[in-house]
C-alpha cells in the first residue's frame, strides 16, 4: 500500500456526513459489460432537466442507432437519439419511475441488425470555438449522469457575468452499492480526460481538479499515470464519506469554498460535471455521434448476478432484471442509490439517461426492517449529521405540527438536499427527508397558488 | 421472482443505522449499573432496596399512565429504568422507602408523562422527583449515613422502612451506636461548607464518603460515562463544559482566598457534580441541540452550580442548576442555530427577513 497512501488524503467538506456500509465490493472489480439489446425500447421525451424534447420521427419510420429522433425544444432542452436499429413502433405514454405517465418513443429493435453505431459525424473537436463545443454537447443530448440529468451543456456556457475559473470533475460516488463511475475512471480514463479538456476549452477554465473519495485509489492512481505533464488537471482523493459527491460538499472539499445558499457553483466561478459525463463528452463528441447508452450499476441483496452493465437507454427495467436474475423473495427496486435513490412500483419503467444504478433488495433484509417511530429524542445526531449545517431535529417537529413556512423562512429548509443523512442516523427512525420533501412540496404549491390569486 | 411478490415502496434514505433509541437507552442503563453496584457496595441493603423501589415505581408509574394514555408499552424503551436508578442515586441512602415512592410518582408523572412521555419532558424527570421531595421533606433528603458501616448488608438504614405519612426513625442514635469515629452528620460539601474543612481529593475521587447513594465515587462515574461517551451515546462536551464552567468560578475565588474556598479538585469531585454532568446533564431531551448549544448548557450548569454551593442557602447546587438549564434550553437552541452552509452571515440574529407580503 506504500504507493497507495502517498494519495491517502483527509482533504473533506466541513460539516456532518456519515459513513454507511459500502457494498461497492459487490460490483467494483468486475468490467463493464454489455447487455442484448430489448425487443423494445421506450425513450422518454423528458428523461432532462427542462423542456421535454420534441419527436422529429414518424410512427412507422425506421430509424438506425444513433439517429437523432427528438430535437432540443429551447436552450435547457437535449435532443433524442435512437439506442437501436429498428422500427418506431408509437409515440405514446408510458409509464416512468416517478409516477405519471410521460410521452416516449417506442422502438421495435429488429433483432438481425449488426447495431453498429452507423450514424455519426466526425468532427475536429481541436479545432472548434467553445460555443461550437457547447452547440455539439448540447446535440450530442448530454446530460449529468451521476443523477441530476442537467443537461450538460447548459453549465458549460455560464451566464456572462460568471466566470468559471475550475472544473471540478466528480468521481467520488459517495452512494453505497453503485461503481459505474469507479469502472468508468478505470476503464474508460482517456476518454474521461479528453472530456476534461473539451471542459475546460468551452468553459475557459484555467484548472481542472478531479475529486475521487479515497476508496477507489486504483481509479486515483488510474488518472494519475495519465494526467497531461502542464499540470491543468489534477487528481485528488477525498475522504470517503457520504454525501462527498454532492457537488456543494466536493466543491468544498477542494476548493474550501461554500457555494452560496441559494445559490449556483458558477457563482463561485466553478463548474461541477460528473465523471461519467465528461467520459462521454470525450467519447462521443469527436466521433459526432449522440448518447444512447450508459453504465448501470446493477447490484443489492435480492440479485443473482451483480455487474456494471452498458445499457441502452429506454431498455425496460424488467429485461434489465430478468437478465441479471433476482432472487425470488426480492420486493424492492431503487433506482439509483440506496441513499437518495427512489424505489418504484413498477419494473415496466425504461432506463433513462441519469439513471446510474439499480439496487434490488430482498424481503427482510436487515435495512428493511420495520422500525417503530420514536418522538424526537433531541440527541443532536441528526445535527451533526446534517453536510448544510441545519438543524433536523427543529425542522422536523415543524414538519408534524406543519409549520411548513416557519421551516423554509427561519430553519432555512431549502437549502437541504435531501442527501438522507439525518433519516440515516435517527434513532428514533423519524423519516425527516421524507417530511422535508413534503414540506418543500407543499410550500411551491402554496407559492403557485398565491401567485394566481395575485393575477 | 419480483412480479409475483407485493412490491416495498419507501421512500430514501433506504438505508438505517442500527443504533435505535432502545438501544441508547439500554446501554445508559449498563453504565448506571457498576454505580448502583458500588452504592450497593458502600451502603448496604439499603441502597438496593432504595434503587430497587424506585425503579419500580417509576416503570409502573409510567405503565400506568401510558395506558392511561390509550398509548402501547413504553416502558421497553428502557428511558424510564434509567429515571429510577438516576432517581435513587440522588437520595441519601437512608431515605424513607415510601417518600421514595411519591418522588419517582412525581418523577414520571409530573416530569414525563404528562407532558407526553419520551421525547418531550422539558426536565429531567429524576431531578423532577427529587426536586419534589426535596421540598417537601427536607429532613429526610438531608439525612446522611456512613459509608462502609458494618453490618450493612444485613441491617436496613432505621429510616429506610419508615411507616408511610409518618416521620421517619431518627438515625441518630443508630449511628452512634455503630462507633464509626468522627461522623458528623455531614457531607464534605457541607464540612467545606460551614467549617471551611476539606475532604481530601482522593477520598472523595475513589468515594469513601457519605452522600448521596449514587454520588460519592467520582472516578467511577468518570468512568462509566467514558464508557458511554466511546460508544457515542453520551455528548461528552456537556460534562467538559459543566467542568469548565464549574472551574471558571471556583478557581479564581480560590486563588484569592485558599482559606476560604474550595480547591478546583474538591469542586469538580464533590456532591453531585459528576454523576449530575455525566448522567443529567446528558439527558438529550433536555439538552439543546446545536453544538454551541450545549457548550453555553453545559457552562451555565457549572457556573449555576458552584455559585449556589458557595454563595446560596444550600451546599449543594447541581440539581437546580441542571433543572433551570432544562429549562433553558430550547431558548439556548434557539439562540445558537447552526450557520447554514453557504449563509452569507452569521447566526439568527442576522437572519434574513422573511420574505413575500
Amino acid at each position: 500500500m506504500g504507493f497507495l497512501d502517498f494519495f491517502r488524503s483527509h482533504q473533506t467538506f466541513s460539516f456532518g456526513g456519515i459513513h454507511p456500509l459500502e457494498h461497492k465490493e459487490l460490483t467494483a472489480s468486475l468490467p463493464i459489460r454489455r447487455l442484448p439489446f430489448a425487443p423494445e425500447l421506450a425513450v422518454l421525451l423528458a428523461q432532462h432537466r427542462g423542456a421535454p424534447a420534441v419527436p422529429i420521427v414518424k410512427v412507422g419510420q425506421e430509424v438506425v442507432r444513433g439517429e437523432p429522433i427528438a430535437r432540443a425544444a429551447g436552450f435547457v432542452s437535449v435532443p433524442m437519439h435512437a439506442p437501436a436499429t429498428g422500427v418506431v413502433r408509437a409515440i405514446d405514454l408510458c409509464a416512468t419511475a416517478e409516477g405519471p405517465k410521460a410521452e416516449a418513443i417506442f422502438i421495435k429493435v429488429y433483432e438481425a441488425a449488426t447495431q453498429a453505431v452507423l450514424y455519426d459525424a466526425p468532427v475536429d473537436v481541436e479545432a472548434m470555438s467553445p460555443d461550437e463545443i457547447v452547440l455539439a454537447v448540447q446535440d450530442a443530448g448530454l446530460v449529468g449522469l451521476g443523477g441530476a440529468a442537467f443537461p450538460s451543456h447548459v453549465k458549460l456556457k455560464p451566464p456572462k457575468d460568471k466566470v468559471i475559473e475550475t472544473v471540478v470533475v466528480n468521481g467520488c460516488e459517495c452512494e453505497p452499492y453503485l461503481t459505474c463511475d469507479h469502472r468508468i475512471m478505470l476503464e474508460k480514463t482517456d476518454h474521461m480526460l479528453r472530456g476534461v479538456r473539451i471542459a475546460l476549452k468551452a468553459t475557459g477554465a484555467k484548472r481542472a481538479m478531479i475529486g475521487v473519495e479515497d476508496n477507489k485509489l486504483d481509479a486515483v492512481q488510474a488518472i494519475a499515470a495519465k494526467l497531461p505533464a502542464d499540470g491543468t488537471i489534477t487528481v485528488h482523493a477525498v475522504e470517503t464519506k457520504y454525501p462527498q459527491g454532492a457537488e456543494k460538499m466536493l466543491i468544498d472539499s477542494l476548493l474550501g469554498k461554500q457555494v452560496p445558499s441559494g445559490g449556483l457553483p458558477a457563482d463561485i466561478g466553478v463548474a461541477v460535471f460528473n465523471v461519467g459525463t465528461l467520459a462521454q463528452i470525450g467519447e462521443l463528441l469527436p466521433r459526432g455521434r449522440g448518447l444512447i447508452e450508459r453504465v448501470v450499476t446493477v447490484s443489492g441483496p435480492g440479485v443473482e448476478r451483480p455487474g456494471n452493465y452498458l445499457v441502452p437507454v429506454g431498455t425496460p427495467i424488467r429485461f434489465l432484471l430478468e437478465h441479471v436474475g433476482t432472487k425470488s423473495d426480492a420486493n424492492e427496486v431503487i433506482l439509483g442509490g440506496p441513499m437518495m435513490g427512489m424505489s418504484v412500483a413498477s419494473i415496466d419503467v425504461p432506463v433513462t439517461k441519469a439513471m446510474s444504478g439499480i439496487v434490488v433488495y430482498e424481503k427482510d433484509h436487515a435495512d428493511q426492517k420495520h422500525r417503530f417511530v420514536f418522538p424526537c429524542i433531541k440527541c443532536a445526531r441528526c445535527v451533526e449529521a446534517c453536510p448544510m449545517h441545519l438543524n433536523p431535529s427543529m425542522l422536523g417537529q415543524l414538519a408534524r405540527k406543519r409549520q411548513y413556512d416557519v421551516m423554509e423562512q427561519q430553519f432555512n429548509l431549502n437549502d437541504c438536499f435531501e442527501c438522507g443523512c439525518c433519516a440515516y442516523v435517527c434513532p428514533s427512525n423519524i423519516p425527516l427527508t421524507q417530511y422535508f420533501r413534503i414540506a418543500k412540496a407543499i410550500n411551491r404549491e402554496q407559492k403557485i397558488e398565491a401567485a394566481k390569486d395575485k393575477k | 421472482m419480483l412480479s409475483r411478490q407485493p412490491v416495498e415502496i419507501r421512500t430514501s434514505p433506504h438505508l438505517k443505522k442500527a443504533q435505535s433509541v432502545e438501544d441508547i437507552m439500554r446501554n445508559v442503563v449498563y453504565a448506571l449499573l457498576p454505580i448502583c453496584a458500588w452504592a450497593v457496595w458502600q451502603f448496604g441493603i439499603s441502597a438496593l432496596v432504595l434503587i430497587v423501589v424506585t425503579v419500580a415505581t417509576c416503570v409502573g408509574t409510567e405503565a400506568f399512565l401510558a395506558r392511561l394514555q390509550g398509548k402501547g408499552g413504553t416502558v421497553g424503551d428502557w428511558s424510564v429504568t434509567i429515571t429510577g436508578i438516576l432517581l435513587a442515586l440522588t437520595l441519601p441512602p437512608g431515605f424513607p422507602l415510601w417518600m421514595a415512592v411519591v418522588a419517582g410518582v412525581v418523577a414520571v408523572g409530573l416530569g414525563k408523562m404528562l407532558f407526553g412521555g419520551i421525547g418531550y419532558n422539558v426536565m429531567n424527570p429524576a431531578l423532577i422527583g427529587r426536586a419534589f421531595v426535596q421540598a417537601a421533606f427536607p429532613v429526610a433528603i438531608t439525612t446522611w449515613t456512613p459509608a462502609f458501616a458494618p453490618g450493612r448488608f444485613t441491617e436496613l438504614i432505621p429510616s429506610t422502612l419508615a411507616l408511610p405519612f409518618m416521620r421517619p426513625a431518627p438515625v441518630g442514635e443508630w449511628i452512634a451506636g455503630l462507633k464509626i469515629d468522627a461522623f458528623t452528620g455531614a457531607t464534605p460539601l457541607a464540612i467545606q461548607k460551614f467549617d471551611h474543612v476539606e475532604t481530601g481529593t482522593l477520598d472523595l475521587f475513589m468515594g469513601s464518603v457519605p452522600g448521596s447513594a449514587g454520588e460519592t465515587s467520582a472516578l467511577l462515574i468518570l468512568l462509566c460515562g467514558l464508557y458511554l461517551a466511546a460508544r457515542r451515546m453520551m455528548d461528552w462536551r456537556i460534562p467538559l463544559a459543566v467542568f469548565a464552567g464549574a472551574l471558571a468560578v471556583a478557581v479564581p475565588l480560590w486563588l484569592a482566598n485558599p482559606a476560604v474556598y474550595p480547591s478546583p479538585g474538591f469542586v469538580l469531585f464533590s456532591g453531585g457534580l459528576m454523576l449530575g454532568a455525566m448522567f443529567m446533564a446528558t439527558d438529550m431531551v433536555a439538552s439543546p441541540v446545536t453544538p454551541l448549544g450545549v457548550i453555553l448548557y453545559g457552562l451555565l450548569i457549572g457556573v449555576v452550580t458552584v455559585v449556589i454551593r458557595l454563595f446560596g442557602g444550600l451546599n449543594e447546587g447541581v440539581m437546580y442548576a441542571i433543572l433551570l438549564a432544562n429549562a433553558l434550553s430550547p431558548l439556548i437552541s434557539d439562540w445558537t442555530q447552526p450557520r447554514v452552509f453557504g449563509a452569507r452571515r452569521q447566526g439568527r440574529w442576522f437572519a434574513r427577513k422573511p420574505e413575500g407580503p
